[in-house]
């Protein structure tokens, strides 16, 4: 029996297949309505290059998970495209799992399992998985690789959702949330840890709505409210955007409350304003022309200063720009 | 930039573990071993599994002895009506009448009425009636008839539905619920393995389960078994396979526990009642007996006991054995239609 050319060239290797592309994830007017009535997302494109962390930065229910997951090819969209390394969904469901790692929100793994179990039971899963005893090593979950599930922190849990998705050597790692409810410590462990698979080649997806960890950690993001994307940019972007990177809130004795945001937008070097939670914001490019100036307005108006702070311009400052609300409604 | 540029070199790692590979059965192994590993750690599971059905069998074989005739409870105290309605006594005798002695007795208790007649005889006998038919009567206790031998059966067959419906159908409702099933769908695992590992755990577990009861019925109450081992786990495989394949069926939407715990309770509901668990189906009225056997409960209960008491051979049981395959089939089919993984 001869095999031809054309059939050996029609399987490439995934690898092979990977190697010429750039692009990760892509999605193109993604559309997800539940029940014909609640519209989670409302027309999202995306484009994530390979070897990018990408955040989906926004407030709880604004439809990142949905969006993750559509991703992730466990919902369907109600309409749209989705292609990962360039394949559809229905293409090669199973293929494509074998490059995507998934720390999903919440999933309660077992708890009679110990450590080592649960992410060997995950990498048999795979074709070709890593050595449990270097995920492990790499987790810092070598200490507790017999104890139970049960018997972790929920740190510890976090890193072995992470685990659970590393083990496969994914060229895509998806984390919904992933440090949501950690302590400080955990949370910066599992920053170093994304970070090290980034710096690796991986691709990174993520969702929070923690704007330092956006900050920190995204090459771009993509600030999503009420299903949709309303700005995507790099951090120091988004901020750049806002025209200053200072920001200045005070507040007046007196009767100075929203009616007088366009007197201070008329202050040098202010480039925009707003009433925010008793004080008034003024985003700065350069703070040392407009404190003396704003100093003199009250003084001239016969206000007294009640506080007076000023500092660097978050993601925070973009998102209430944009949706006038905060990123997290505590 | 070009990914192979990007991929690391491990160099901090003198000797790189070589990548391994993994066959084709290799999801489905760990998958079964991690569930039973899972269940051997839940002592919950061991307990109503396993020591459950034991205790039931060991009470109620004890409570239910078979009694000599003459042990009926009788009272002749004047007075002992309210003995009487208490169930304490079979029989209350008046021998206070001008004319004769009264007997109060329960016309719809077996063992009231059996007392009324053997009082009755002795107390003829004593006045010197004479029997016209000469007769003799040959006791007979042999294991096989007695109250027990119907028991065990019984139980085995319940315990097969049991396991197998919570087995099945509470495990993959609390998989999803704690949306470990939609991470299972986030690998390339496969769907039929995953359940063939759950049906596979099952069928391990019940034979230890039919072991055990079997077992213990011929150590504690001399029970024979009649039938084949052969046939007897053949017939459990298939009731085993039956109930978790209605378990599927019960599990395939239900989002939380709560509302499947109740689905399944529902669904077994008639089955402990009508299918002659612990007392026969033939005490209800003859014109439901069809729908009883067709229950899928009652085919196993029927097939266990002829099997086990009456060695009946497989071959002649094939009718027992269509009902539960379609009732597993069936349930199996549609529940893999409507099957909710995420």
């Amino acid at each position: 029996m001869t095999i031809s050319v054309s059939e050996l060239s029609a399987s490439p290797t995934p690898v092979a297949m990977l190697d010429h592309m750039t692009v990760a994830i892509q999605c193109r007017d993604l559309r997800k309505t539940y029940d014909e009535k609640v519209e989670a997302v409302r027309g999202l494109n995306l484009e994530i290059q390979v070897g990018e962390c990408f955040g989906l930065l926004g407030p709880n229910g604004a439809g990142k998970t949905t969006t993750i997951e559509i991703l992730e090819g466990l919902l369907q969209p109600t309409s749209g495209q989705v292609s990962i390394f360039g394949h559809a969904w229905n293409e090669n469901e199973r293929e494509m799992r074998e490059w995507l790692g998934i720390s999903l929100q919440e999933t309660r793994l077992s708890e009679k399992l110990t450590v080592r179990e649960t992410i060997e039971l995950f990498a048999s899963f795979y074709r070709e998985p890593r050595a449990t005893d270097e995920v492990m090593e790499q987790l810092e979950l070598t200490e507790k690789a017999d104890s139970w599930v049960g018997k972790l922190s929920g740190g510890q849990r976090q890193r072995l959702a992470v685990a659970t998705a590393l083990v496969c050597n994914p060229k895509i790692l998806f984390l919904d949330e992933p440090t949501t409810g950690l302590d400080p410590q955990s949370r910066r462990q599992l920053w170093d840890i994304i970070r090290t698979f980034q710096k690796n080649g991986g691709t990174v997806l993520l969702t929070t709505h923690y704007m330092d960890e956006a900050e920190r950690l995204c090459d771009r993001l993509a600030i999503v409210d009420h299903g949709q994307i309303i700005a995507q940019g790099s951090p120091a972007d988004l901020i750049n955007r806002l025209g200053g990177h200072h920001v200045v809130e005070f507040s007046v004795s007196g009767n100075h409350d929203g009616a007088a945001l366009p007197a201070w937008r008329a202050l040098p070097s202010v480039e925009s304003v707003r009433a925010d939670e008793g004080l008034i914001a003024l985003n700065v490019k350069q703070p040392h022309l407009t404190i003396p100036a704003l100093l003199e307005t009250i003084d001239q108006q016969g206000g007294i200063l009640q506080h007076l702070t000023t500092r660097q311009a978050s993601l925070e400052d973009v998102f209430v720009r944009l949706t006038g609300r905060h990123l997290r409604e505590e | 930039m070009s990914l192979a540029q990007e991929t690391p070199i491990r160099t901090e790692e003198p000797q790189p573990e070589p990548p391994r590979r993994n066959g084709r059965w290799s999801g489905y192994s760990h998958l079964l071993m991690a569930r039973m590993l899972e269940l051997k750690r839940e002592p919950e599971v061991v307990f109503w599994v396993f020591i459950f059905p034991l205790l039931l069998a060991l009470g109620l074989g004890i409570a239910f002895r078979n009694k000599p005739g003459n042990a009926a409870s009788v009272s002749i105290i004047e007075g002992a009506g309210q003995g009487f309605r208490l169930g304490k006594f079979d029989l209350v005798i008046d021998a206070n009448r001008k004319v004769g002695v009264e007997y109060l007795y329960d016309p719809a208790r077996p063992e009231s009425v059996l007392a009324k007649a053997e009082i009755d005889d002795a107390l003829q006998a004593a006045a010197g009636r004479k029997d016209s038919v000469p007769t003799t009567a040959v006791p007979s206790s042999e294991p096989g008839s007695r109250y027990i031998d119907f028991l065990i059966p019984g139980l085995l067959g319940m315990n097969l539905m049991n396991s197998g419906m919570w087995g099945i159908g509470f495990a993959l409702v609390d998989m999803r619920q704690r949306k470990l099933l939609k991470r299972f769908v986030g690998t390339p695992m496969r769907r039929g393995d995953f359940l063939l590992a759950l049906a596979s755990s099952r069928l391990i577990l019940m034979i230890i389960e039919v072991g055990l009861l079997l077992l213990f019925g011929a150590l504690f109450f001399h029970m024979r078994v009649l039938g084949s081992i052969g046939s007897i786990a053949l017939i459990a495989a298939i009731g085993s396979l039956t109930f978790g394949g209605v378990g599927l069926l019960t599990a395939s939407r239900a989002q939380k526990i709560e509302s499947v715990s109740g689905l399944i309770n529902l669904v077994m509901m008639p089955m402990w009642i009508f299918s002659g668990v612990f007392f026969s189906y033939e005490r209800f009225p003859a014109i439901i007996h069809p729908l009883i056997k067709a229950l899928p409960l009652t085919a196993l209960n029927d097939a266990l006991r002829a099997s086990i008491l009456e060695g009946t051979p497989i071959t002649h049981q094939w009718p027992r054995l269509l009902i539960m395959t379609l009732w597993g089939g069936i349930s199996f089919v549609l529940a893999l239609k409507w099957f909710r993984w995420t």
